[in-house]
């Protein structure tokens, strides 16, 4: 599984890199950046920062 | 004969808290049956843009829901969904809780998250006619009203209110902004921010009334000869001046739903009381989430209190979901509740995002920006005894405040004297 974001969702709240910060960054503008891989022991991580995303703007895609 | 009958879990709540309650006793391991009871017909979904970019552009009924609808977990399939039913009544000793309908569910376990409804003024006038948002159909019944041009009267300026406030203007009606006894946000931004605020939203086109609350609704002309209701059409204020609008909103504050939990002996004055485990003080197997849980904030040096911001249920959820698997299978408790306090606001185009306990700030410092010009981006930093108790930010991308929170003073570790200090025995 492959994490994807949806930048025309995306506000750039920054809850995901406080529950994923491995997985979710906010660059020094302020701007999400994000890698797409995760190790399997992380998708916890993962899914909350899915639920703490005020707009929903995080998927999971792939081998599901 | 004995049978062995599933053992079940049921949630009061089918809002956000409910519903992650639910995801999380399932990824605490929670096996047995879950119920879920709701009192909206709706599945769950998310109350943010309800006084936002929803009240802005819903769409249709089905556009508005399908937008602001939450994306479930699959183990939601598992759940028993008891949509557009109400809680009436519980025995926490014997551990029911019974329906509107009069049939009692019982439970091994219970989650509190019947949330908070819209606290209404009781004062002389029409009661119809004057909107609250708190649902879907709240908001949809507003921004109906919400035409070009239409005088708009709102009664209190809390998030809800400067963002009704702010969004109806958008759309083009005439706004005046009723404060009450405190200026806009004050009760999380604190009085120099509030005023700072005020002069910003007073400068967009909204006209605030300063230091007066309603006395009175104002009563439609003309409207009680068809039979229908009278209608509420403007205020009158204690100093008696008379405002008229069209369009009336009350956003006044909240009331917890806990009738429901009445004649249990539980410490209802404010919410339902947790310990430090989000379990429900002075029941068994209960625990609680989201606006209705008071709770012994470690960032807010220990105040007991109850935390209206959307994040919290999730948070929440998350404690209090494995605190209750636990005491139902023994697994390992989860470490106390200790979530930082964050919260935003939209306002004309302008983000407020804050983290931890503004309102316990004795003095604030600017880090960046100006107060004067809030919407070309201002950090501020709230201090108390020389620590930094939160931090907000105006006007900037929302990303940028992550990078503030190393900012925020580390809560002391106390011992969980929750009881004691609220006076509750079990």
């Amino acid at each position: 599984m492959k994490v994807w974001v949806d930048r025309k969702l995306c506000e750039n709240h920054g809850q995901c890199a406080i529950s994923a910060p491995d997985t979710f960054q906010m660059d020094s503008e302020g701007i999400l950046q994000y890698t797409e891989g995760f190790p399997a022991d992380d998708l916890e991580y993962i899914e909350d920062a899915m639920d703490v995303c005020p707009v929903q703007a995080i998927f999971l895609k792939g081998d599901q | 004969m004995t049978e062995h009958q599933e053992q079940r879990i049921v949630v009061v709540g089918a809002s956000m808290g409910g519903l992650r309650a639910a995801e999380q006793l399932r990824a605490a391991g929670w096996d047995g049956a879950i119920t879920v009871v709701g009192e909206e017909e709706h599945p769950p979904y998310n109350r943010p843009p309800l006084s936002k970019e929803l009240l802005a552009r819903p769409g249709s009924t089905e556009d508005a829901l399908a937008s602001v609808k939450l994306r479930q977990r699959s183990t939601m399939d598992t759940v028993d969904w008891r949509l557009g039913t109400r809680v009436v009544a519980s025995d926490l000793t014997g551990h029911t809780v019974t329906l509107a309908s009069g049939e009692q569910l019982s439970y091994d376990g219970l989650v509190v998250a019947s949330g908070i409804r819209p606290r209404r003024l009781h004062v002389p006038g029409p009661t119809v006619g004057r909107h609250v948002v708190r649902t879907l159909e709240d908001t949809l019944g507003l921004h109906r009203q919400l035409r070009p041009g239409a005088r708009v009267v709102v009664v209190g300026c809390g998030f809800i209110g400067c963002e009704v406030a702010a969004t109806a203007h958008e759309l083009g009606c005439e706004v005046h902004l009723v404060e009450g006894s405190r200026g806009p946000m004050h009760r999380v931004l604190g009085e120099e921010v509030s005023v700072i605020m005020r002069s910003w939203l007073i400068d967009r086109g909204i006209d605030i009334i300063t230091g007066d609350s309603v006395e009175e609704y104002l009563t439609a002309e003309g409207i009680q000869d068809d039979g229908g209701p009278a209608l509420a059409a403007g205020v009158r204020l204690a100093n008696g001046t008379e405002i008229q609008g069209d369009v009336v909103v009350e956003a006044v504050g909240s009331v917890p739903n806990t009738e429901w939990l009445e004649g249990n002996g539980l410490d209802l004055a404010d919410g339902v009381v947790v310990d430090g485990h989000l379990r429900v003080l002075g029941a068994a197997h209960a625990v609680a989430v989201g606006d209705i849980a008071r709770y012994r904030d470690t960032w807010a040096d220990g105040e007991m209190r109850r935390v209206e911001h959307w994040q919290g249920a999730i948070d929440m959820a998350k404690t209090a979901a494995k605190s209750l698997v636990a005491e139902l299978t023994g697994i390992d408790p989860p470490a106390p509740y200790s979530a930082v306090p964050s919260f935003w606001s939209d306002q004309f185009g302008i983000r407020i995002q804050g983290i931890g306990a503004p309102h316990r700030a004795t003095a604030i410092t600017v880090l960046e920006g100006s107060l004067d010009a809030v919407e070309d981006g201002v950090v501020i930093r709230y201090e108390r005894d020389g620590s930094t108790v939160g931090v907000v930010t105006i006007g900037l991308p929302a990303g940028r405040l992550v990078h503030f929170r190393s900012l925020l003073a580390q809560p002391a570790s106390t011992p969980d004297r929750t009881a004691e200090a609220v006076g509750v025995s079990s």
